[in-house]
């Protein structure tokens, strides 16, 4: 089974060219209607709310990192690197996402360098993401195409759970680094990363991986914990809320599906999290139409809610979905949750009669 | 040679934004500046072959609707990943109104 799974889900992989031949590769995605003059409106940037929330994030990284550093030897550490290690090492990917994709600032050298950040923080070499991420929004959950399915089907069940703590995640990514400083990609990334862009890659390995150097040095001369708790630590200990949030994207869904309606969840969430998430919460919304910055996402939300499928109502809601349907996926590989549009919605996109939405894996279906 | 052809009327287009048109097949995008300058070049991103008339115009470049990717849409030239290959641009003018494109 494991074997068999992991395949399905490589790019390189019999599941990657199946998915090609049927259509699925490249496809035309279902959009909702939006008039261009209200798109275009939508699409505007300003610099001031990404600045304003820059702001107010990295001062409470600095402020919680300040006070980690003046407790340090108390018990009052570990609620302050509760809160330290939760910014740095979850609520960086947000900021990495929404500066990926060049929608956050208005102005273009603000944010790059917020990617850059985000980018070391969260452990991902910002070249290969850039285009590891630019595949998902074209094969969201397309077997074989997509590299970044959080959660297979059966899912991998005891390494999604690790994976709150960091554990699957930062072996990973310091293999993945130790084998970019050594000028060579992995067979998945080789599928989707163009070679004039390697060199990024091989380069930004090394700087990483120097930083981190630096801060094992410093944690070995000063006999203390201290630094790695602060530089690269977080990534293990804070990683949690990156974890909650993340599962609520796609986890349990259709796949192989054009309709991101059908794969993708929209949640609504409080100000603090939707602050914390940059609004990714507004998911279908976002792989609709990726050029809306995340502090248009709620009026897009207004605009399209109408044909979609219902929004999940909180958190707490869309696990009450996802938990059930990742166990029952243990059992029963084609199992999968299936969203109802809303009455009056467009009808589901179905360009391909290949695929009914349970995803299963079109080499293994050809073969039979 | 040339081959000019009617796109479109010069009111047809926004400032600062974009319209699709096609001609024999194939498609183009033309864009009106905010100085009222007017530019044309093929209609799809090189990088996945999105339409790029749903795109963002702003500053002088477009940006694909599908990944982000940017030019300049004055030159062509693709101002990074995901677009690594710079987008075909025509010749334009505008004569009595009517904005022609060069598809020779």
């Amino acid at each position: 089974m494991g074997k068999e799974r992991l395949q399905r889900y490589s790019l390189a992989g019999p599941e990657n060219q199946a998915a090609t031949a049927a259509g699925l590769a490249g496809a035309d995605w279902f959009r909702s209607d939006v008039p261009r003059k209200r798109m275009k409106e939508l699409m505007r940037r300003s610099d001031y709310p990404a600045i304003r929330d820059t702001v107010i994030w990295l001062g409470l990284i600095a402020a919680s990192g300040g006070l980690a550093i003046a407790f340090w030897g108390t018990w009052w550490d570990l609620p302050i690197f509760l809160v330290y290690g939760t910014l740095y090492g979850s609520t960086s990917d947000s900021r990495w996402h929404e500066t990926g994709h060049g929608t956050a600032f208005k102005t273009r050298w603000l944010d790059e360098g917020l990617y850059q950040l985000a980018s070391f923080m969260i452990m991902r070499d910002p070249t290969i993401w850039r285009w590891s991420h630019a595949r998902h929004h074209t094969d969201t959950l397309v077997l074989g195409r997509d590299p970044e399915i959080a959660a297979m089907r059966p899912a991998r069940l005891a390494r999604l759970i690790a994976n709150f703590a960091g554990l699957v995640d930062v072996p990973i990514a310091f293999r993945l680094m130790f084998l970019h400083a050594a000028g060579r990609l992995s067979p998945d990334e080789a599928d989707f990363v163009p070679e004039p862009e390697r060199h990024k890659v091989y380069r930004t390995a090394r700087i990483h991986l120097a930083i981190y150097a630096v801060t094992i040095a410093l944690a070995i001369g000063l006999r203390s914990w201290l630094p790695v708790l602060l530089i690269g630590g977080p990534r293990l200990y804070g990683a949690w809320l990156l974890n909650v949030y993340a599962l609520t994207q796609h986890a349990g869904l259709g796949e192989n599906v054009l309709d991101h309606r059908l794969n993708t969840r929209t949640v609504k969430m409080c100000t603090v999290n939707r602050f914390l998430y940059w609004n990714m919460n507004y998911h279908v919304e976002h792989h609709m139409f990726p050029l809306v910055p995340y502090y248009r996402l709620p009026e897009l939300h207004e605009e399209i809610k109408h044909d979609c499928a219902p929004v999940y109502p909180s958190i707490w809601a869309a696990y009450r979905e996802i938990i059930p349907a990742i166990l029952r996926q243990l059992r029963d590989e084609e199992h999968y949750v299936r969203r109802e549009l809303l009455p009056g919605a467009t009808p589901l996109h179905v360009p391909t009669p290949a695929n009914d939405g349970r995803g299963l894996p079109l080499a293994a279906a050809t073969a039979a | 040679m040339a081959e000019w052809i009617a796109a479109c009327a010069a009111g047809d287009i926004d400032p600062e934004d974009v319209i699709p048109f096609g001609h024999a097949g194939r498609a183009y995008a033309i864009y009106r500046s905010p100085d009222d300058t007017y530019h044309a070049t093929e209609g799809h991103c090189t990088h996945e072959q999105t339409l790029l008339c749903d795109g963002l115009v702003e500053g002088g470049v477009i940006e694909c609707p599908k990944h982000n990717g940017r030019f300049d849409y004055t030159s062509g030239k693709a101002l990074g990943a995901p677009v690594l290959v710079d987008l075909r641009t025509y010749p334009v003018k505008v004569e009595n109104g009517t904005v022609y494109i060069d598809v020779g």
